[in-house]
C-alpha cells in the first residue's frame, strides 16, 4: 500500500506541477454571465456523511439565490470537486478548480486537517474560502483570506464539553481517547483536557488511535483498567461507532462523548444500543423553532427528502455569507470579497447570528444533545 | 494483572483473524510462489458478499443465528471461490509464462481495480454489517471479557487450518497440488492438469479469504471497500513471519503480530504500533531468513 500510495503522489504532484504552469485564467470568472464558485468536499469515503449533508445544504443555498435571481444580476454556478476523504486529494482538486476552472471563491471542508490543505493554496492564490465547519483554530491561521461560519475547538473543547463533563456529568476523572492523525481531534482533546484540568477534573489515561482503525481493544481496556467517570472520544462517527461497541463489549459502561464529529446517521447505524447514553455537542438542532429554522428544515426536506443536521446547515450559511459578500463588495474581485467577507456583522444564519470576528472566526452558542434509543435528543445550548 | 490478561485475549482475537486471511496468502504462495497482492481485496469481496446476502438469508433462516451466521459464511466463500477463479482465468492465467514480475504487477493491478471497482459499486462510505451471529458474554471472570465471537474466530482458524493440512496433505488433489508446488513441468509430464490444480488453489484461497472477511465484519461490522488494505498487508507480513509457504507458520505469524500489535497499543502507545510490529518481523528474518517454522527441505504446501 505504502509503494502504490507513493507512486500516486508522485504522479499527482507531477500533475500538480504541470497544471500550476498553466497560467491562471480569472477571465472567464468575471466575463461569463455566471458567478463561479468551487466547493471541495468529501462526497465519498470515511466521511462521506459530512460531505454529503455539508454540499446538500450549500447546493440548497445556491439554488434559492439563483432562484430568486442570483447576484448582482448573475446566477452563482457551484463546481464541487469531491476529495474521497483522502489526505492529498482536497489540495489536488482545489489547484483544479483555482487554475482551471477560474471560481472566483471557495467553499468548504468539514473535516480540518483537509481545510487546513486547501487553505494555503486559497491564501496563495487570493481566492477567498470560507470553511463551513472545520473547528481547528489553525484553518483560518492560515491568512486573511480563510474565514469560517462555525465555532471554534478553543470553545467546543475549551469550553462546552469540559464545562458539561464538570457540571452536567459531575465527572472528576476523564479518560481521552483521540485520533492522532486527525488535527481536529488532536485540537479539540488539547483543549478540552485544558479547560477540564482548570476547572478541577483530572485526564487521568490518555490513549491514541489512528483514522481507519477497526481495532480499539487495546486503548479501551487500558482505559478500563484507569477507572475512569467518562471517556472523551473527539473522533469522526465511523471509528466513534466502533469504539462504543467494542468499550460496552469490554465491560466500560460509563458514558462517551465527542464533538460536532459524531454528528452522522452512520454513527447511530453502526453503534446502535451501544451508544446510549452518550452525548455529543454539535452546531443546530433542527428542532429549533424560530421561522428561519423552520423554513429551511422545510425546503431541505422538500428536496432531498431527509432531516438536516449541523453540516446541511452550516454549509447554508457558508453559501449566503458568500453570496452576501459579493452584493456587497459589487463585484467578484478577490481583495473586495475578502473584504467584505471580513466585515459580515450581525447575518441571520441558520446555525445562529454570525459575526465575523477580527480573525475571521464566528462566535456562536454550541449545543449538546444525547443519544437514547438511537435517537437524538437536545440536552442544553451553551453560550460563547 | 487482569489488564494483562484482557491485553492477551485481545490480542488473540485481533491476531487469529489476521491469522485466517494469512493462511490464504501462504497458501497461494506456497503453491505457485506467487505473492496474491489481491488477496486483502478478495477478503473485502467476502464481507460485501455477506452484507448483501444476510437480508436475503434472513428470509430462510433467521438472523442472528448460528446455523444463519453459518449459511452467509459458506454462501460468501462459494461466491468468493467462483470469483478467486475468474480472477485467476481472466488475470493470470495468459501470463503463465511470463516472467514473475509481470505476474506481480498484474497481481497489484487487480487489486486496485477491485478496491476501486468497489467504491463504484458499493459506494465509499462505510456500511454496517448486520449481525448474524447472537453473541453470547463467555467470560466475566475478574473483570475479564471474553464474547462468543471471539472464541469463533480462533476456533475457525484453527478448524480451516486443520481442513486445509488434510487437503493438502492426505487428498488426490493436495497430492497434485503439491506435485505442481515442486515441479510444474514435471507434474504435467507425470498427467496432473495444472490449469485444474491452480484453479482449485485459487477457489481454496479465496474462499479462506472470503471466510475472515465475514468473521472480520461480525467482530468490526463498518465494511468499506478499502477494508482489505491494511488487513491485507499486515496478514502478508503475518505469512512472512512464519515462513511464508507454511499453513502454521502463517496463524503463528498473525497470531504473534496480533499480540504484539495490542500490547504495544495498550501499554505503550498506538502510534508505534505497526513500527514496533514491524522491528519484529525484521529482527526475526535476521536470525531465522525463512521465518519462524520456514525451514530449507521441509515439505511446502
Amino acid at each position: 500500500m505504502k509503494i502504490r500510495h507513493g507512486q500516486f503522489l508522485l504522479v499527482a504532484a507531477a500533475a500538480i506541477w504541470l497544471a500550476g504552469c498553466k497560467p491562471a485564467s480569472d477571465s472567464g470568472a468575471t466575463g461569463g454571465d455566471t458567478i463561479k464558485v468551487g466547493e471541495f468536499a468529501s462526497l465519498t469515503g470515511s466521511e462521506a456523511s459530512f460531505g454529503q449533508s455539508s454540499h446538500k445544504g450549500t447546493q440548497l443555498a445556491i439554488d434559492e439565490i439563483n432562484a430568486a435571481g442570483g447576484v448582482l444580476g448573475k446566477k452563482i454556478q457551484l463546481i464541487t470537486e469531491d476529495n474521497q476523504s483522502q489526505a492529498g486529494q482536497s489540495a489536488t482538486v482545489v489547484r483544479k478548480l483555482i487554475s482551471s476552472d477560474g471560481v472566483v471563491a471557495m467553499l468548504g471542508e468539514v473535516a480540518s486537517s483537509r481545510s487546513l490543505e486547501a487553505a494555503p493554496i486559497c491564501q496563495q492564490s487570493k481566492i477567498p474560502m470560507i470553511s463551513p465547519s472545520s473547528t481547528n483554530p489553525k484553518v483560518t491561521q492560515v491568512g486573511d483570506y480563510i474565514f469560517r461560519v462555525c465555532f471554534l475547538d478553543s470553545f467546543q473543547g475549551g469550553k462546552v464539553l469540559s464545562g458539561f463533563a464538570h457540571d452536567t456529568l459531575k465527572a472528576k476523572n476523564v479518560a481521552v481517547l483521540k485520533d492522532v492523525k486527525s488535527d481536529y481531534s488532536v485540537g479539540l482533546a488539547k483543549f478540552f483536557t485544558e479547560g477540564f484540568t482548570a476547572s478541577g477534573g483530572k485526564v487521568i489515561a490518555e490513549q491514541n488511535y489512528s483514522s481507519g482503525d477497526k481495532d480499539f481493544s487495546a486503548q479501551l481496556t487500558a482505559i478500563k483498567a484507569a477507572n475512569p467517570d467518562a471517556v472523551f472520544v473527539p473522533g469522526y462517527y465511523t471509528e466513534v461507532g466502533l469504539i462504543a461497541l467494542q468499550a460496552r463489549q469490554l465491560g466500560l459502561n460509563v458514558p462517551l462523548f465527542g464533538g460536532d464529529g459524531w454528528e452522522s446517521p452512520v454513527l447511530v447505524s453502526i453503534g446502535g444500543q451501544a451508544l446510549d447514553g452518550d452525548y455529543f455537542s454539535t452546531h443546530f438542532s433542527p428542532d429549533d423553532t424560530s421561522t428561519n429554522v423552520q423554513n429551511f428544515v422545510k425546503h431541505f426536506k422538500d428536496k432531498y427528502g431527509e432531516t438536516p443536521d449541523s453540516m446541511a446547515a452550516l454549509g447554508y450559511d457558508s453559501a449566503l455569507i458568500l453570496a452576501d459578500a459579493i452584493k456587497r463588495a459589487g463585484g467578484t474581485d478577490g481583495q473586495k470579497v475578502r473584504d467584505a467577507i471580513a466585515a459580515t456583522k450581525n447575518f441571520q444564519g441558520i446555525s445562529g447570528v454570525i459575526t465575523i470576528d477580527e480573525n475571521r472566526n464566528a462566535s456562536k452558542p454550541a449545543v449538546v444533545v444525547t443519544i437514547k434509543d438511537s435517537k437524538i435528543k437536545f440536552v442544553e445550548t451553551i453560550a460563547p | 494483572m487482569t489488564e494483562f490478561l484482557q491485553q492477551i485475549i485481545n490480542g488473540l482475537a485481533f491476531g487469529s483473524i489476521l491469522a485466517l486471511i494469512a493462511l490464504g496468502y501462504t497458501m497461494v504462495y506456497g503453491i505457485l510462489r506467487f505473492i496474491n497482492f489481491a488477496h486483502g481485496d478478495v477478503f473485502m469481496l467476502g464481507a460485501f458478499a455477506g452484507f448483501y446476502l444476510a437480508p436475503k438469508i434472513a428470509t430462510l433462516i433467521p438472523l442472528p443465528s448460528i446455523l444463519g451466521g453459518l449459511a452467509v459464511l459458506v454462501a460468501s466463500m462459494v461466491i468468493c471461490a467462483a470469483l478467486g477463479v475468474l480472477i485467476e482465468r481472466l488475470a493470470y492465467r495468459p501470463l503463465r509464462r511470463s516472467p514473475k514480475l509481470t505476474v506481480l504487477i498484474t497481481a497489484i493491478g487487480v487489486s486496485l481495480f477491485l478496491e476501486y471497482t468497489g467504491q463504484f459499486v458499493f459506494g465509499a462510505a462505510p456500511k454496517k454489517f448486520p449481525q448474524i451471529l447472537p453473541v453470547y458474554p463467555i467470560a466475566k471472570i475478574g473483570g475479564l471479557s471474553l464474547n462468543s465471537n471471539q472464541v469463533i474466530v480462533l476456533g475457525t482458524t484453527l478448524l480451516l487450518l486443520f481442513v486445509l493440512r488434510f487437503i493438502v496433505l492426505k487428498t488426490k488433489m493436495g497430492m497434485a497440488m503439491r506435485a505442481v508446488s515442486f515441479n510444474p513441468e514435471a507434474a504435467a509430464l507425470m498427467g496432473v492438469n495444472t490449469d485444474i490444480v491452480i484453479s482449485f488453489t485459487f477457489a481454496l484461497g479465496s474462499a479462506l479469504a472470503a471466510a475472515a472477511g465475514i468473521l472480520w465484519a461480525v467482530n468490526y461490522p463498518a465494511i468499506d471497500p478499502l477494508m482489505g488494505i491494511l488487513p491485507g498487508l499486515k496478514a502478508f507480513v503475518a505469512a512472512v513471519l512464519g515462513g511464508i509457504g507454511n499453513l502454521p507458520g502463517a496463524a503463528l505469524g498473525g497470531i504473534i503480530i496480533g499480540v504484539i500489535e495490542t500490547l504495544v497499543s495498550g501499554y505503550v502507545s498506538s502510534t508505534y504500533r505497526d513500527a514496533i510490529a514491524f522491528a519484529v518481523l525484521i529482527l526475526i528474518l535476521l536470525i531465522r531468513p525463512s521465518g519462524l517454522l520456514g525451514k530449507k527441505e521441509v515439505e511446502k504446501v
